[in-house]
């Protein structure tokens, strides 16, 4: 046990001192919240940058109210069409809005002079606050008070609640849910392969170096084999969870710094007033504080973990013995195959199948079958498994990552000692079965 | 007593013999020469010694006990093709072999820093290897083989990769490690070395082992029975099988013994001059090599 963890203490620190790991941990969940700074940094740089935007308005209805906002003041007068449009020309105005007399009914020929193409955003804001004048007028035209009609305006939402066995009840959402688990299972899914590639690139390293040899004159290959395997994925664990702390800390400085601390719904409702309007109640955010508390993070965090552990050394040992067969990065090629595919089998199943409906007989399978269960299960951590399920799905795995492990050892003890010799899948059966 | 004995050991590879019922005896203390031409199955029984690979039937003992993982700590290996960690600096690596092999932590420290002093490269210590050059790396591979004073060393073509400056200080070693009582193992195809440094010798061909004993004694089994002679000649007619060589004030010869006791010789050769030299001559290691394996064909 001591040797293992001597290889494991190398494995770990000859990774963790390098500077390539140094500088890919603090950049990579420095890229993120610093892409948002940025859009954030444009955008408020933008609403102070530029004074007020005058509109010029004119109606020869005398029937419409614009409101002004933080971005858009509009001027109301009487002024010819031509008149507005020299303005904008000028630039003396951003844009001039031309509203002829209309017919309520068929409201055509409103039209917008603008020196640049006008925001979505503009154009939206314009639209619907014009259709509210209308809509009311008319209402009011057949006798109808705006009033009474704002009164009977109902707005309805669903709210899903989970019942457990002591009858407990939980708000869930499947938003948040889907999120949780397409988060969690690509995360696995992407850690078994960049790390299952560093053992294989460690081990065809030690093979085609010969130190190997000397190696396993002091420990037996199956330890050397499995100390890489333990070392790197404690490389991966610490890189984890740095990157984790990181995008936690710095995420909630930069919202912090420009305090957007703001619940989603405030800045949808910024971009599409009318869409703010039908989600008023919807979603407020005391919801999604209710729908976070109702997901027991503790149990998802040590499924995670679990599934993040066991399905990289399920895979792991895996990648140990494609590295021990060839002689070079470029030959293990052929010896992928099976390692990718049952991981893209279970990529692919996390978003057809398991996070679509995670009850289903497909999703049982799929996250019960040791090769996919470690990204599979993750689609249905949130949504909750039943203890049955996981019993078995976490039986399976420990028991597919002994056998793999064992398999793969063989392989692994002739192979790092085999030199130039053409590899094939009847030699590893050969290795196999001679062994 | 021996410190590795080798009982009927055999193994192999499908249908491919690697060695067939080898018996070996290794005396402690002595340079005992591993010999064969290249496939011969050395290679295949230096790895069954470092329980790299298992045997398929035999025993083998380690002073007197039968060969186990607790004798790892004391068993040396230097492969015929060997490596380092490349990213790996020197002192690092030392420690890390040294520890794989059982050492404490301070007990390793304080054998790294005693070879790196005593083979002078302490300024490499921060080094990373590939940074050094092949000589260099060589000399910190071959103090990975010794660093934890096993009892047994095995070295497989230890001097391929030196240069003759390198190769004489490594020489040393080995023969101040003998000094100590460490026994050592040594394969090689390099025949002057085995005859300048082997007490005793094996030879391996086609999974077989050929010959075994003392390297005095092989030589002297092997002798052709032939005495070379210088003489300062009196005119008397030599017979011309001698391979008669003048000079200016000898002659050399080399005169077989045909049967004769060499005291007899001596006096037959007194009559044509003055005895300057007489001298058995012995097979040099190269001859034996090829005579050896050219008679057993088979193995």
């Amino acid at each position: 046990m001591g040797k293992i963890f001597l290889v494991i203490q190398r494995e770990y620190f000859s990774r963790v001192k390098k500077r390539s790991f140094l500088l890919a941990t603090i950049l990579t969940p420095l890229i993120f919240p610093a892409i948002m700074g940025l859009f954030l940094w444009i955008s408020v740089g933008e609403k102070d940058g530029f004074s007020l935007r005058i509109i010029e308005v004119v109606d020869e209805n005398d029937l419409f109210f614009l409101e002004s906002s933080e971005q858009y003041a509009f001027s109301f007068s009487k002024i010819s069409r031509e008149e507005g449009k020299l303005m904008v020309q000028e630039g003396e105005r951003f844009g001039f809005l031309y509203i002829p007399k209309i017919e309520l009914s068929k409201p055509a020929g409103i039209v917008y002079f603008g020196e640049k193409n006008p925001s979505m955003s503009l154009i939206s804001t314009l639209e619907s606050s014009l259709k509210r004048t209308i809509e009311e007028q008319r209402l009011y035209q057949s006798g109808i008070d705006p009033n009474v009609i704002d009164a009977f305006r109902t707005k309805v939402s669903i709210q899903s609640v989970t019942l457990d066995n002591a009858g407990e009840e939980k708000i869930s959402d499947a938003t948040v849910n889907y999120g949780i688990g397409f988060f969690a299972g690509i995360m696995i899914y992407v850690f078994i392969f960049v790390y299952g590639n560093q053992i294989m690139q460690g081990v065809i390293e030690e093979k085609s170096s010969r130190i190997v040899e000397i190696l396993v004159s002091s420990i037996k290959p199956f330890q050397l084999m499995l100390g890489k395997i333990i070392g790197i994925g404690a490389v991966g664990l610490t890189q984890f969870l740095i990157w984790m702390l990181l995008i936690g800390t710095i995420t909630s400085i930069v919202m912090g710094y420009f305090g957007l601390q703001m619940p989603q719904q405030q800045a949808m409702e910024m971009a599409n007033p009318e869409l703010g309007l039908l989600m008023d109640d919807s979603f407020d955010s005391n919801n999604i504080i209710q729908v976070l508390q109702g997901i027991d993070f503790v149990k998802i965090t040590l499924m995670f973990l679990f599934y993040f552990i066991g399905g990289y050394l399920l895979y792991g040992a895996f990648f140990a013995a494609i590295g021990a067969a060839v002689d070079s990065p470029s030959d293990a090629q052929q010896f992928m195959l099976p390692v990718t595919i049952p991981l893209i089998i279970a990529y692919l199943g996390l978003f057809i199948f398991v996070l679509d409906d995670p009850n289903s007989r497909v999703s049982f399978w799929l996250s019960v079958i040791p090769f996919t269960s470690p990204i599979a299960m993750m689609g249905r951590a949130s949504y909750g498994v039943p203890a049955f399920d996981l019993i078995l799905s976490m039986g399976f795995l420990v028991l597919a990552f002994l056998f793999t492990t064992w398999f793969a050892g063989k392989i692994y003890r002739i192979g790092i000692l085999i030199h130039g010799a053409k590899v094939n899948y009847k030699t590893l059966w050969k290795w196999i079965t001679t062994s | 007593m021996e410190i590795l004995k080798i009982q009927d050991l055999s193994k192999s590879f499908g249908q491919q013999p690697a060695l067939s019922h080898i018996d070996l005896v290794v005396p402690r203390g002595v340079i005992f020469g591993l010999l064969g031409p290249n496939g011969a199955g050395k290679t295949t029984l230096i790895r069954i010694i470092n329980q790299i690979i298992d045997g398929d039937s035999g025993l083998i003992l380690f002073k007197g006990e039968p060969l186990s993982s607790k004798h790892i700590s004391q068993i040396g290996y230097l492969p015929e093709e060997r490596g380092l960690y490349k990213k790996m600096k020197v002192w690092d690596q030392l420690i890390y072999f040294a520890r794989l092999k059982g050492m404490s932590a301070s007990m390793a420290k304080e054998k790294v820093k005693y070879w790196l002093e005593k083979l002078e490269i302490s300024s490499w210590r921060e080094k990373r290897i590939e940074d050094l050059s092949k000589g260099m790396a060589q000399k910190v591979q071959f103090i990975s083989t010794v660093i934890h004073e096993p009892e047994l060393l095995i070295l497989d073509e230890p001097f391929s990769g030196f240069d003759p400056m390198n190769a004489e200080i490594i020489k040393n070693e080995i023969l101040e490690l003998k000094d100590k009582g460490i026994t050592v193992v040594l394969s090689t195809h390099r025949m002057e070395s085995v005859e300048l440094l082997c007490d005793e010798i094996a030879m391996i061909h086609k999974s077989k082992k050929i010959l075994e004993g003392k390297l005095s004694d092989i030589k002297r089994k092997f002798r052709p029975h032939v005495y070379q002679v210088a003489l300062s000649p009196n005119g008397t007619q030599m017979p011309a099988e001698w391979g008669i060589h003048r000079t200016s004030d000898k002659v050399e010869i080399q005169v077989p013994l045909n049967g004769k006791r060499p005291n007899q010789l001596l006096l037959e050769l007194m009559s044509f001059g003055d005895i300057l030299e007489f001298r058995e001559i012995l097979p040099t290691m190269e001859e034996l090599f090829i005579q050896q394996v050219k008679s057993h064909p088979h193995g």
